[in-house]
């Protein structure tokens, strides 16, 4: 009988070109996005060595970063900015790479393009110079973040040298219970495990409330594997996922559609297969979470209180708190639900898809933004904004007082000028929580798109669960 | 890339847990075009406080950092591995490093060195004394060793090793399996399923 195999063995295996004694192995490259930050210096390496891009079919390039998100954004201001997306233009037409541009109606966030051009397949091995391409394991692909130099040598050869990631299986077993989104689930995954939990580790997000969760929230909780420090995160494809895909620009049409499914449908983890590591979480047991820190890990539910420094391992760990809190300015022992904030930022690659939308403009309807809040939604790809508007989803959060803006990463890093002014706290649905993220000295706070509008709406945090609908019937 | 063999230099302790690449080389200084010029930079939010590690005399010019576990974490910027280096940092000690922080350190002929947490508090006691404390790092040998007759031995991947020992460039090993790619390409062209556009 042949040994069960893990879904990442199995993509593994079927990308190896070689393995050479005593060095990492040379896997194959599927599909490669570029986008403006990390890629300037790679092209320019590969004209100092004269070679071209290898596989220009394999490659896509978007700009995201750095663009801005108002009406005029064809003409940025900043002209740094401005000259690293010229720089990106100039090297797509030198070297024949096809470019997503800013006036582009499949313009967006590099994550989410690649799944909404059906770019992004079961199977593949997927790269980007940005460390969120682990959202593209929600389809089943082997998708990790590269480095500029690795950017340099997917141009050039199409492959890269990688060692082998030890695996690590997470089951989500029953029902979420209400209120409790995807960004939950993940975010109580890092609050287990911690911020270095997974660093070695190609994960595999399994179990009933990993599967009955929509393409959407599969991505979220991909997204932030690298939260968790894993290589890598993955979902067995299923109909879900097919449903997803059929019909979009690049995935297989006719025929060759009913062939991939079939190969498709030998991905998943055969029974009986090993990980390195398992864990089981109860889904039951996971609530809406709030980040306190200035990193993922520093994660509480929303019904709890600020932690105690003094609850840090070691040295280092307790500096790590207690710079933690004396950044977020805030006190141990405070009820998260009794800290107030000034912005929230409904966006990024982790939350800015339609479904995220739809759920955070059902708890806004009605409800007007606390009058201390500038409050903002930035959806995270042209093709999300024009479904939105479609549905009236603008109107809704226009009427509440959000501001509606045009995609990118926005205030998810703040290369562009959305930015927190220092001291600003912000609810937002990004990834991450740093230091000076989403701007020098301003205060970021995770959650899910509807915790976000609540606390939009409340000028505070508030447990969504006990969220008073007021026009449930206006959105799906 | 420049080859690592063997360094002397002092060391300058960084006693925190997760310092990410946005605290290294924040997302300001992203948006410039060249792969040079980043040193200044380095940790530019922490050192505009007079008493970050960097900006004490005693710790003027040391080439080795001493961290926290999870050092690099975060975004997959190679910045940050250039800021350092150009800095003139070319080894950090830790007890662990993020995954992509460590390729990109590698192609940047920066030396991570994994330690156990005990090992690490000795040498950042000594380090925090901030009388010049030094250390020398062989990679030539696997050790780390010190005026006062202190001997570690670490590993190393023995890949990473052998490039940063000669500061072999990547793409050109992997260009002597061209005829392994070309192979494996006819092959998995042919699987559409596989094709980024159909
Ligand atoms: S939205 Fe944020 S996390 Fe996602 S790619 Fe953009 S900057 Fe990175």
């Amino acid at each position: 009988m042949k040994q069960p195999k893990t879904m990442f063995a199995k993509v593994w295996e079927q990308h190896l070109v070689v393995e050479p004694a005593g060095e990492p192995a040379i896997l194959y490259v599927d599909l490669h996005l570029v986008h403006e930050v990390t890629s300037p210096q790679a092209f320019e390496g590969l004209r100092l060595a004269g070679r071209p891009v290898h596989r220009t079919d394999r490659t896509l390039a978007t700009v995201d970063h750095n663009v801005p998100t108002d009406r005029e954004r064809v003409h940025i201001k900043d002209p740094i900015a401005a000259a690293q997306i010229e720089a990106l233009r100039r090297n797509c037409a030198e070297f024949g790479v096809e470019l997503f541009d800013v006036n582009s109606a499949e313009q967006g966030i590099v994550h989410m393009i690649g799944p909404e051009l059906g770019a992004t397949k079961p199977g593949m091995t997927i790269v980007c110079g940005d460390s969120h391409t682990s959202t593209h394991g929600a389809f089943g692909a082997l998708a990790f973040g590269i480095g500029t130099s690795e950017v340099e040598h997917v141009l050039a050869t199409q492959t890269l040298p990688q060692g082998r990631p030890k695996t690590f299986r997470i089951a989500v077993e029953g029902e979420l219970p209400h209120g409790v989104t995807a960004k939950d689930i993940v975010l109580g995954i890092i609050g287990r495990i911690g911020t270095d939990g997974a660093t070695g580790y190609a994960v595999e997000y399994a179990g009933s409330a990993i599967r009955a969760l929509s393409m959407e929230g599969r991505m979220t909780v991909c997204n932030m594997s690298i939260e968790a420090g894993a290589r890598a995160g993955m979902i067995a494809p299923d109909e879900t996922t097919f449903a997803y895909l059929e019909g979009r620009r690049f995935a297989p049409k006719g025929p060759a559609w009913e062939e991939a499914k079939a190969a498709w449908r030998k991905l998943p983890t055969d029974e009986g297969a090993r990980f390195d590591r398992e864990l089981v979480i109860a889904a039951h047991e996971l609530e809406p979470y709030v980040t306190w820190g200035t990193s993922p890990g520093m994660v509480v539910a929303i019904t709890d209180v600020v932690p105690d420094p003094a609850l840090g391992a070691t040295e280092a760990d307790r500096n790590g708190l207690a710079r933690a809190l004396a950044y977020m300015d805030l006190r141990p022992g405070t009820p998260i639900e009794e800290i107030a904030i000034d912005r929230v930022f409904l966006g990024s690659c982790t939350n800015a898809r339609i479904e995220d939308l739809r759920a955070a403009a059902k708890v806004v309807a009605g409800y007007r933004v606390h009058p201390r809040v500038r409050a903002m939604v930035v959806p995270g790809s042209q093709q999300v904004k024009l479904q939105a508007e479609r549905e009236g989803l603008d109107l809704l959060f226009k009427e509440a007082g959000f501001d509606w803006r045009e995609p990118g990463c926005s205030m998810c890093l703040g290369m562009n000028p959305d930015i927190l002014a220092p001291g600003e706290r912000c609810a937002s649905t990004s990834n991450r929580n740093f230091e000076g993220r989403q701007g020098q000295g301003g205060r970021t706070h995770l959650v899910s798109p509807a915790m976000a509008a609540a606390a939009a709406v409340m000028g505070r945090f508030t447990d969504i669960r006990t969220w008073v609908y007021k026009q449930a019937e206006v959105v799906a | 890339m420049q080859p690592f063999t063997t360094l002397t230099s002092t060391v300058a302790p960084l006693e925190l847990s997760n310092v990410d690449t946005d605290q290294i080389i924040p997302k300001q200084f992203l948006k410039r075009i060249e792969r040079t010029g980043y040193g200044e930079f380095l940790f530019f939010d922490w050192r505009q406080r007079p008493d970050f590690v960097l900006n004490r005399p005693g710790y003027r010019g040391a080439q080795i950092l001493l961290a926290g576990r999870n050092f690099g974490c975060g975004s997959s910027r190679e910045h940050a591995a250039w800021a350092l280096e150009q800095y003139g940092f070319r080894c950090v000690l830790a007890p662990s490093f993020a995954d992509i922080f460590h390729s990109n350190a590698g192609k940047n002929g920066i030396l991570l060195v994994t330690l156990p947490e005990e090992q690490l508090e000795r040498l950042l006691l000594q380090a925090k004394a901030g009388d010049g404390y030094a250390l020398t790092v062989s990679l030539e040998e696997n050790t780390i060793t010190d005026a006062f007759g202190l001997e570690l031995r670490f590993e190393t991947d023995p890949f990473r090793r052998e490039c940063l020992l000669g500061g072999l460039d990547d793409i050109g090993l992997t260009l002597r399996h061209g005829d392994a790619l070309t192979a494996y390409e006819q092959r998995h062209d042919a699987d559409a399923w596989m094709r980024a556009r159909a």
